[in-house]
Order: structure tokens, then C-alpha cells, then sequence
């Protein structure tokens, strides 16, 4: 359980305390994680089941090695978009892999709201790594471990989300969970990469770079994702990337001292970020994948319903 | 042989004849004979009690999706005519985006037979815009009206050409037919399944926006205007479309509209609450409480002529899975009358008028006999309970599909009895106690 919820399907669903609770026992996992020995018994026995319908490495990986790291069993399933349209509908396939008796079910579908779908269907915890475009909750919540290891705290902070925030449920759970942690959220894109309405989720919208970074504590780059281009939200990379990239000259220029840059990856170098600034001292970006394993063995541990005395062992 | 029924003791309300008080109504022979305040009945003269309900006439939808042939999972004609007559609807039109489309005289002829065979409500056929509403070409309204069919429609999609909509509304006006347009631009609509605002961008849904509707309006209220044809747009939902007729009517031009319950009573806020639940997910999508607002002002005004329902019969096969994959529509039939009875209770429509969207004002949009209660027209009477507090329970629906968004949901307000030429084809077991 986090809190008082068995599942988790969006950071827009947590309360303060319920994000703090993770990133606090997320604090210890990251300890665990740097131990020589990398492996702890609070799972032992229950089985992690990664459902994914999108391709994805990093963050499938990343639950992968966060359920060994707690010894606990991990299935990684990926369901090709063929195999859906062979018949088997979402909640079938997770009917099936119920059967198995997994303790947590983790997945990721284009979809909105498939996750939520899924979870009304089993009796096992659900995790979302990402539905759509509406929330990612694990990379929310490991993008503020990552501020608040970096800067502190996030109360009273700003933090500036740079790119195609319309399709992007990084933004979306991002923006949950650091207001829910005191920081004001600006968002800044083209207005096409704005969705309507957005500033209901408590963010302020800005079009020019410089000033949306203007003071900023933290900058998080979104990924400019080619196969939208078509979309047409913008004309191409080749002026997004002038207006709206972040080059070591603007870094050094309109960013603070001591502001920090994330990226939920992977990087298309030369678009949204230059390579100099994406391996620059101002990057957090390699912190955020560490990070992203122990936010998920906190997440994990706490929906699998791990004790606290088998972590300490 | 003369066969006469009173009913007795209801407060009949008439808006096309002007009558709303106490009164009995007179059957006889399928039609009504009379409709006055005292009357004796004769000892051996049959009679329906009607006191503390409403009598008004059946109700008429001029928008509703029966499914056969083609998807007789979904519903039949049977079926849907049994919802139809179980919510207070005597007579319905049946949309053609059947399997195959009904855009020639054998299928209108197959849907009149099974309307026949059940003996429930009216259906009324709408035959295709296009030859299966492709849009491609014209079908063939000459024989489609003699037929049967009372409109034409590709509803479903829209006439995406401007040129074929053109030459739709001029030679449809050789027979007299009104097309009944379903408005989106599918480019502006994309691979959008719910209203474009802030609720899709929370729920990271992709947005529908309102103008997308809007501009087929108003592409077609041009078109209106320059071919002098009879348009009627379906399932109206947007502020912008609201304004759009109600200037045209202003302007004199031949154009009615219809708003279906669920977008005058819900928002698509609904989306949220439901958690992503597919029985809120219809096309129109449900639009923004401004969108709704405007709706409800303009059938309180008369822009809008008509409450239909939009009646889509789906099975769980098209619903239970992820809300981008799930089809459009939902049931209406069974709910229309208690959903629509609540917009009355919050004041923002007035029982007569309420009334009148369901029966006069849809009959004259598409020139279907019935609609009132006046002398002489067909027995097709609706009686209801307005006080009757029921919840909606899947298994209990009389059509096929359950995909309603009111599911155990507890409304007020339920037809008990229902009259199609004078022959009772539906009475409420429990609330005829």
C-alpha cells in the first residue's frame, strides 16, 4: 500500500504525505542499490509481472532489476501490437496473467486509462509505467527524489518543463507530484505543444525559453519525439531546436547557478538538448536513472507488501 | 368493431394542442376521439387510471441506432422497438448504418417487416445520404422514400465533400426528405475519442475540439441556404452550434436540430469521475458544462427543436476495453424521460416544453404523423409516473446492449404505460401497483 492506495495509477491520485513516504523509503533503497552486494530479501517469494504494450528499455529494465535487487520474481511480457490485434483484448491478457498469481502487475500502454482498466479486472497491485499521455507516475516520483536530492527540497522552488507537454505524461505526472511537493511548475513550448487547459493542473505556460528558465531551480527537457513531427505541431526540429533546445550558450547564459537539468530520456542529442550540456556538470540526467531504481524498489516493496524488517536485513 | 378506452385522471399535457390540466382521453379505434375534463364512461367502456401521472403523447426520436441488419448482437428492431416503448417512445427512426447500409428499398423494407412483425413502436427508416454512406455518390432517394424513408442520414460520419452535400440537399428537395447531418470535421477530430479540454489533457486523453463540430454547421448552414434544402443537424453539442442554427432560424432558413439527454446532462467531467468508464464515451463526445449550458438554452428557447436519444446499442466485445479503443455511443431509450425530467426539477426547462421536444417538436421536424393528442390523431400516448424513483439496473434494460452511463443509477421519473394505436404495448409491473 502507498497510503491508502493498492495501486499506482497516477501521481494526480497521491497526497503529499504518500509521495514523501516513497521517496523516503526510496532514500534507503538507493543505499541498498550502492551496497556491493545488491540484494535484499524483502521480496523474496513474490513475483513482479512487467505487462508492456510500448516498447520501452530503460524503464522496463529498471523494474526488472528493482524487483531483483528485493529477490523478488521477475516476468518481463511484452505484448507486440500484432498480438493485440489477434483478438486478445486488455483486460483478457491480464486476466491470464493474474492466473499466474503475480503480486504486482506493472504496465505501460498507449492508451489512457489502461492501467486504471487493468486494475478494476485483477486482484494484484498495478503499477503504471506509463499510459498514454497521462501519467507516469514512477518517473514523477523519481524526478523529485532527484530534486530533492539535488536542490534539497522542492518546497518553494521552480522548476521549468521544456517541450511537447500536449503527448507527454512525463509532464503530466511531473507536474503532480513537485506541486504536491511546494514547487511552482512553469511549462514552456510552442503553443501547439501546449495542451488546453493545462494550467487547471496548477502550472503556469510561457512560450520563450529564456524566460520560462528565467530563476529556475531545475529544467526538465522533454523529448522531442520524431514520429509526432508528422503530427504537425511543429514545422520541423531545425527551428524547435534554435527556440526551444537548450545549448551550452544558453545554459550558460540564462540559466542560474546551481539550476539543474533532467531529461526522462532517451536524448535526441542536437534537438532538445546539445550534447555539451546533456553531459555537463548541470546534468542530473544519469542520477535520474539511478534513482529511477530505487524510487521503483521503494514503489515495489511498499504495493508488494514487503516488511520493513526484511529490508534492514 | 368500435373499441374505446378512457383514460381517466391524468393530467394531460398537450403542447401541441395547448392542453395541460386534468382531463380524460378518449380511444377509440386507434385514434383519439376526444379530450375533455368530465366525461362519463359508459359501464362496459375499459379504462386506464391514470391519476397522479402525466398523459402526454408518445414520445418520438427521431435519432435512434437499431442495428439490424447486420448487428443483431447489439439489438434487433425488436428489441430496440421494446426500449423504445419501455421509455415512452412510440415511434423511432432508425438510423441506416446497418450491415449492409441502408441505402435501397431492400433493407428499408426489411427493417418496416421486423418493425411490423414486433407490433411495438413506430420505426420510422432513414435511408443513406451516400451509397453505403461512403460519400462517394448519391443513393437513390426516390426509392428510398417510396420505401419508407422519412430522412436521409450518413450518420455515423459526416459528408465530408461540401460539392456532394451540396447536390444531397438539392435533390433531396425533389422528395421532400430532410438530411440529418452528423457534424465533424474529421481532420480537426483526428484520433480524438473525448472533448478537446482541460479534462482531456488531465486524463491525457486526445481532445475532440468543439470547432470541429462547429464548422460543419456552419458549412452546412451555407449550403442550406444555397440550395434551399431541409437540414436537420443531429446530436448538437457545442455553444457554437447552438448560435449557429438559432441565427439561421433567425435568418428564416429550414433548419431544425436535436440534443440528445446525456449532452444536456452531463459533461464531460463524467469521463473523469467514471474513471475512464467506455459508457461515457459517444461521438459527439460529451462537451464542456459551458457547451452543455448553452444546449439546455437552446432547446429552452426553441433553437432546438427536438430531444433524441442517439440510442447506439454496443456489447461488452466494443465497450470493455481501453477508453481509445472502445466504440461510440451509448443506450438511451430507457433513460431519456427521468433524465430529461431532471433538467425540468433544476428549473432550467419548463414541463411543457420538455414535453413538446419530445413529441410535437420532433414529428414536425421530419413530418411524421403523431405528436399530440388532438382529435383524430393516432392513439399514441405515454403515461408517467414523474415521481417514480427507480435504479437503472443492467439486466432489467429492455434493450440488448447495456452500455448506459446511468447504470445503478437511481432516477426519478418512469413511463408505466405506453399506447401505440390505441393497443397498450408496454406497462411497468411495479409501478403499476
Amino acid at each position: 500500500m502507498i497510503g491508502r492506495h493498492r495501486h499506482l495509477l497516477g501521481l494526480a491520485d497521491l497526497s503529499r504525505e504518500e509521495i514523501v513516504e516513497v521517496l523516503d523509503l526510496a532514500v534507503s533503497m538507493k543505499e541498498v542499490l550502492r551496497r556491493p552486494i545488491k540484494k535484499v530479501p524483502s521480496l523474496r517469494g513474490r513475483s513482479v509481472v512487467n505487462l508492456f504494450f510500448e516498447s520501452s528499455t530503460r524503464t522496463r529494465s529498471s523494474f526488472e532489476i528493482a524487483a531483483k535487487v528485493l529477490s523478488a520474481d521477475a516476468l518481463n511480457w511484452t505484448a507486440s501490437a500484432s498480438s493485440v490485434t489477434k483478438g486478445e483484448t486488455l483486460i483478457d491478457t491480464a486476466r491470464n496473467l493474474e492466473a499466474m498469481r503475480p503480486d504486482v502487475l506493472v504496465i505501460r500502454h498507449s492508451a489512457g486509462g489502461a492501467p486504471r482498466l487493468v486494475a478494476e479486472h485483477v486482484s494484484c497491485a498495478v503499477v503504471s509505467a506509463g499510459d498514454g499521455a497521462h501519467e507516469h507516475p514512477s518517473q514523477g516520483l523519481l524526478d523529485c527524489f532527484t530534486l530533492r536530492e539535488k536542490l534539497g527540497t522542492l518546497q518553494g522552488k521552480t522548476v521549468t518543463i521544456v517541450g511537447d507537454v500536449t503527448h507527454s505524461r512525463v509532464a503530466r505526472s511531473d507536474i503532480h507530484g513537485m506541486t504536491r511537493l511546494g514547487a511552482s511548475v512553469r511549462l514552456c513550448g510552442p503553443p501547439t505543444m501546449i495542451p488546453p487547459g493545462v494550467e487547471a493542473l496548477g502550472a503556469t505556460v510561457h512560450h520563450d525559453l529564456r524566460e520560462a528558465v528565467k530563476g529556475a531551480h531545475a529544467v526538465v527537457m522533454l523529448r522531442i519525439q520524431h514520429e509526432r513531427i508528422g503530427d504537425p505541431l511543429i514545422p520541423g526540429t531545425r527551428e524547435y531546436s534554435k527556440l526551444w533546445g537548450l545549448n551550452a550558450r544558453k545554459a550558460e547564459e540564462w540559466l542560474d547557478e546551481g539550476c539543474v537539468i533532467l531529461h526522462p530520456g532517451p536524448i535526441n542529442r542536437g534537438v532538445e538538448l546539445a550534447p555539451e550540456v546533456a553531459d555537463g556538470p548541470r546534468s542530473v540526467i544519469l542520477d535520474q536513472v539511478e534513482n529511477g531504481v530505487a524510487v521503483r524498489m521503494a514503489i515495489l516493496y511498499l504495493l508488494a507488501g514487503g516488511s520493513a524488517e526484511e529490508t534492514k536485513a | 368493431m368500435s373499441q374505446t378506452l378512457f383514460i381517466e385522471g391524468g393530467r394531460v399535457i398537450d403542447p401541441a394542442s395547448g392542453v395541460d390540466g386534468v382531463r380524460t382521453v378518449v380511444v377509440r379505434d386507434g385514434v383519439v376521439a376526444e379530450v375533455a375534463e368530465r366525461l362519463a364512461r359508459p359501464r362496459d367502456v375499459p379504462s386506464i387510471d391514470a391519476r397522479g401521472r402525466w398523459v402526454t403523447p408518445g414520445f418520438v426520436d427521431l435519432h435512434v441506432h437499431l442495428r439490424e441488419p447486420g448487428q443483431e448482437y447489439k439489438e434487433t428492431v425488436e428489441t430496440g422497438a421494446r426500449a423504445a416503448v419501455a421509455g415512452g417512445f412510440t415511434a423511432i427512426c432508425a438510423m441506416p448504418n446497418t450491415r449492409p447500409v441502408n441505402d435501397n428499398a431492400s433493407v428499408t423494407e426489411l427493417v418496416l417487416a421486423r418493425a411490423a412483425a414486433a407490433g411495438l413502436a413506430r420505426v420510422y427508416p432513414v435511408g443513406a445520404i451516400s451509397k453505403g454512406s461512403e460519400g462517394q455518390e448519391l443513393a437513390e432517394y426516390g426509392e428510398l422514400k417510396a420505401a419508407g424513408c422519412v430522412a436521409l442520414s450518413d450518420d455515423g460520419r459526416p459528408v465530408a465533400s461540401s460539392a456532394l452535400m451540396r447536390r444531397a440537399l438539392e435533390y433531396a428537395r425533389a422528395f421532400g426528405l430532410p438530411l440529418t447531418v452528423h457534424e465533424e470535421d474529421l481532420g480537426l477530430v483526428g484520433k480524438g475519442v473525448m472533448h478537446e479540454g482541460p479534462t482531456s489533457t488531465r486524463l491525457g486523453l486526445r481532445g475532440i475540439p468543439a470547432a470541429a463540430e462547429d464548422v460543419m454547421v456552419l458549412r452546412d448552414l451555407a449550403l442550406a441556404e444555397l440550395t434551399g434544402g431541409r437540414l436537420h443537424v443531429a446530436h448538437l453539442s457545442t455553444r457554437g452550434a447552438v448560435r449557429a442554427v438559432r441565427e439561421a432560424k433567425a435568418r428564416g432558413l429550414r433548419v431544425t436540430a436535436e440534443v440528445t439527454p446525456h449532452h444536456l446532462a452531463l459533461t464531460d467531467e463524467a469521463v473523469a469521475a467514471s474513471g475512464y468508464s467506455t459508457d461515457f464515451k459517444m461521438n459527439p463526445p460529451l462537451r464542456s458544462a459551458e457547451d452543455a449550458a448553452s444546449c439546455l438554452a437552446g432547446l429552452a428557447d426553441g433553437t432546438i427543436d427536438a430531444i433524441a436519444t442517439d440510442h447506439a446499442p454496443h456489447s461488452p466485445v466494443e465497450k470493455d476495453v481501453e477508453f481509445d479503443a472502445a466504440a461510440n455511443g451509448i443506450v438511451g431509450l430507457e433513460t431519456a424521460f427521468p433524465v430529461c425530467l431532471e433538467l425540468v426539477r433544476r428549473g432550467a426547462l419548463t414541463e411543457r416544453r420538455l414535453v413538446e421536444a419530445l413529441t410535437s417538436g420532433p414529428a414536425r421536424a421530419f413530418g411524421l404523423p403523431g405528436g399530440t393528442l388532438s382529435r383524430g390523431a393516432p392513439a399514441d400516448v405515454a403515461i408517467l409516473d414523474p415521481g417514480a424513483a427507480w435504479t437503472v439496473e443492467a439486466d432489467r434494460l429492455r434493450s440488448r446492449s447495456k452500455n448506459s452511463p446511468w447504470k445503478g443509477k437511481r432516477l426519478v421519473g418512469r413511463c408505466t404505460i405506453t399506447l401505440v394505436g390505441g393497443r397498450i404495448v408496454h406497462e411497468e409491473a411495479a409501478a403499476a401497483s
